[in-house]
């Protein structure tokens, strides 16, 4: 997917919604038979769309609009809410310091993911896009980590991290670097730094596969016409590939950034959030208090949290940084024009 | 590109609200009430015995009961501990609990009482559960109702290698707390790591704390706390203090905070391995360490907790709890007869025999071949003070609220003053 193409796209739908949308009605019947013929196409499009949306309302709309209503409760989960307590759960949330530290800590892998893990996996596609010997098998061996469940790498990963026992700690101690490992998990300050590296592991193979793809559609000619400019590789990464790659790069970082701020799985598997909550995300918490406290209308106040966080980002991110990828490839009200 | 990320955004929104009635939905997909066509009924189990040899003790037994009631199928379902308890929490907001599932009693039991979910098994059961040690049923009876039937009662002591102690020249296993951490630093300074403890799961930490709670404030001041809502007795404060003592000496082996609790190098292997001199662990300790690990034999001895000089407690007070039973509202016939067949004497003489439990059938006393065994036993016959395991004995919020705090003060990140201040906060707050 390159800015050209996209662009291209828009072109040709462009010409295609234009007369019809600009063209002034020739005639008054003509003009009623339009609308009638639109309210039909309205008809059939509420109607084929009625199934999905009853589910979507039922399935996604309904729980977001309960978990709102019961953040604003004291509520064990039994029965419906009724110690109403007004804005409570949130300002406990302000001062509970494991919330503000998963809000830290979301940050911290946020800026970790897009620091080190992304470059990590574009360095990757670029070498893994030239002609390498075997680079379908090494292709394959940095995405396997993604298709494995986060069960088994949480598992597979406390074993290897296991202090003294495991792995990790046998090949440092090989090497003669034994003093480097021993607490890895179990440290409160090499927790995060392990479930990074481990994160980085599982996540930076598909990474390297968006941008291997888009890579892959640079077309070939424009690296030739750099060379022939006399563009070194740097110049011709920097003003030829990078400026191409962008769209996919802008959406690996939105993939990134909202799997960061909803980290579950791996963490529960691996450390609960612990040792003393040093690994602990927002999801963790809120599973804590709705599932092992009872306290549900307090996780619910997480849930909200953690949703306006992921929906601004979402938002913000879309309106702002998405926009140019997406002008064309999402339907508006102005194509359809009055 | 937004759909995608919306619905999991939605999803996860939900998980509080729907997803726990979702969970709930597709855990009990073959809950039904039974009676199928062939007027065959099926009963559903969920036990947590996913260690052998339990399990398949367990699942013979239940091949028995049906071999006897041919009109009745038992499924078994098992979960391991944590699973089983977040498990459970979903099907209690989902109104509707299995036939026949594990219960602590205490607090939770409680709460699915009040959720009107609960068989009161009093009536039900009256003419044979009489019979049963009345220690056992301490943990079901809720305003004089019996609402579980217990399969063992036990009680948490440390259980030490004998030969370990032998090398660290302990001669005799301490009774007093100052004589605890004399062996510490014995056992320390011969090079062998006192003590293993599962810092993940914050539950084997809260041991430690509670035991001493009873030992400075004495047996009856963690439920007239609870009752008052109110931790500020010095006596707590004192007891954080002691652990915070022990803590210093840095006793605990390599890693702890990130060990799990049965895991292949969790804290019952690290001491079932010979890694570690004693752990603090209920009476199901040797059955976990020959599973997890290797397994000490003869040379696995078990000491109570010690006193406290000065404290209000006594080493006779024993903090435990058991396992027992409990059935849904409205649980078929088959169950309670199920419940029976599982208390019953020659039941109960397989369990001990074979699983490792302490009888709650008087008669099956006789049966009792392992000392390590037997002296729980004693101890607990002897016992002048019993107080119910605090994750169950309170309601969830406070009891993990216990089992957080201390965590905290083992990690070093609160002092014993914050962590009554903090279980106080919980117990005020309430939901």
């Amino acid at each position: 997917m390159t800015s050209t193409s996209l662009s291209d796209q828009r072109g040709e739908r462009g010409e295609r919604s234009g007369p019809g949308a600009v063209l002034p009605a020739p005639a008054a019947g003509a003009g009623r038979q339009r609308s009638r013929r639109r309210a039909l196409h309205w008809l059939t499009a509420v109607g084929l769309q009625l199934p999905a949306l009853v589910l979507f309302g039922v399935l996604v709309l309904l729980p977001i609009l309960f978990a709102l209503y019961a953040s604003f409760f004291r509520w064990g989960g039994f029965g419906m809410p009724s110690d109403y307590t007004g804005t409570d759960n949130f300002s406990r949330l302000l001062q509970d310091p494991v919330f503000l530290g998963d809000l830290w800590r979301m940050l911290l892998l946020v800026v970790l993911s897009l620091a080190l893990q992304l470059p990590f996996a574009l360095a990757m596609a670029v070498l893994l896009n030239q002609k390498v010997r075997g680079r379908a098998v090494y292709r394959m061996l940095f995405f396997a980590p993604y298709v494995l469940s986060e069960a088994i790498t949480g598992v597979l990963f406390s074993m290897i991290f296991a202090p003294d026992d495991g792995l990790a700690d046998h090949v440092l101690g090989a090497m003669g670097l034994g003093g480097l490992g021993g607490q890895w998990f179990a440290g409160t300050s090499t927790v995060l730094a392990t479930l990074f590296l481990v994160m980085t592991w599982k996540y930076f193979g598909f990474h390297m596969m968006l941008h291997l793809a888009g890579l892959q559609s640079i077309p070939a000619e424009l690296t030739e016409a750099a060379i022939v400019d006399g563009a070194n590789p740097w110049q011709r990464f920097r003003h030829v590939t990078l400026p191409l790659l962008a769209p996919t790069l802008r959406i690996s970082v939105f993939l990134s950034v909202i799997g960061s701020i909803q980290l579950f799985d791996l963490v529960w598997v691996v450390t609960a959030g612990g040792p003393d909550h040093h690994s602990e995300t927002m999801a963790v918490t809120l599973f804590q208090y709705g599932f092992k406290r009872y306290q549900v209308g307090y996780a619910s106040a997480i849930s909200v949290v953690m949703f306006a966080v992921s929906l601004v980002f979402a938002l913000a991110y879309q309106r702002f940084v998405l926009r140019r990828d997406l002008e064309g490839a999402t339907t508006n009200m102005r194509g359809a024009g009055a | 590109m937004g759909d995608p990320a919306l619905s999991r955004r939605g999803f996860l929104a939900a998980s509080v609200a729907a997803g726990l009635g979702v969970t709930a939905l597709s855990g009990c997909g073959g809950d039904s009430d039974g009676g199928s066509s062939s007027g065959t009924t099926t009963i559903e189990w969920w036990n947590i015995s996913t260690t052998e040899p339990t399990k398949t003790v367990w699942a013979g037994l239940a091949k028995k009961f049906e071999a006897q009631n041919p009109k009745v199928k038992i499924k078994i379902v098992q979960l391991e501990n944590d699973a089983y308890k977040s498990k459970m929490t979903a099907l209690t907001a989902s109104g509707k609990l299995p036939d026949i599932f594990h219960t602590w009693g205490g607090g939770v039991l409680q709460q699915q009482v009040d959720a009107g979910l609960v068989e009161d098994l009093t009536d039900r059961t009256r003419p044979w559960a009489d019979g049963l040690l009345s220690v056992a049923k301490q943990p079901y009876l809720l305003d004089d109702k019996l609402y579980g039937i217990p399969f063992d009662i036990g009680m948490i002591g440390f259980w030490y290698n004998k030969a370990l102690f032998e090398k660290a020249g302990i001669s005799a296993p301490p009774t007093t707390w100052s004589g605890f951490l004399d062996a510490v630093r014995k056992l320390k300074s011969a090079g062998i790591t006192p003590l293993a403890l599962a810092g993940k799961e914050s539950w084997t930490g809260m041991y430690y704390w509670a035991y001493l709670a009873m030992r400075t404030a004495g047996v009856d001041a963690l439920q007239k706390a609870d009752e008052k809502k109110d931790f500020s007795d010095p006596g707590f404060v004192q007891a954080g203090q002691h652990l915070k003592d022990l803590v210093g000496l840095q006793p605990f082996q390599k890693g702890f905070l990130g060990a799990a609790y049965s895991s292949p190098t969790g804290q019952a292997a690290t001491v079932g391995n010979g890694k570690a001199a004693m752990e603090l662990m209920g009476q199901w300790a040797p059955v976990v360490e020959a599973d997890a690990g290797k397994g000490l034999g003869a040379n696995l001895g078990f000491f109570p907790f010690p006193e406290v000089e000065g404290g209000a407690g006594k080493i006779t007070e024993v903090f435990g709890g058991g396992g027992g039973h409990a059935l849904r509202k409205g649980a078929p016939q088959a169950a309670v007869d199920f419940l029976k067949f599982f208390a019953s004497e020659s039941t109960d003489k397989e369990l001990v025999r074979k699983t490792g439990v302490l009888p709650v059938v008087p008669a099956a006393e006789s049966v009792l071949a392992d000392p390590n065994t037997k002296v729980v036993q004693a101890q607990l016959k002897g016992s002048t003070g019993f107080q119910l395991y605090l994750d169950q004995a309170y309601a969830p919020a406070l009891g993990q609220q216990v089992n957080d705090s201390v965590a905290g003060l083992i990690a070093g990140s609160k002092s014993p003053q914050q962590v009554t201040q903090a279980i106080t906060g919980t117990a005020k707050q309430g939901q």
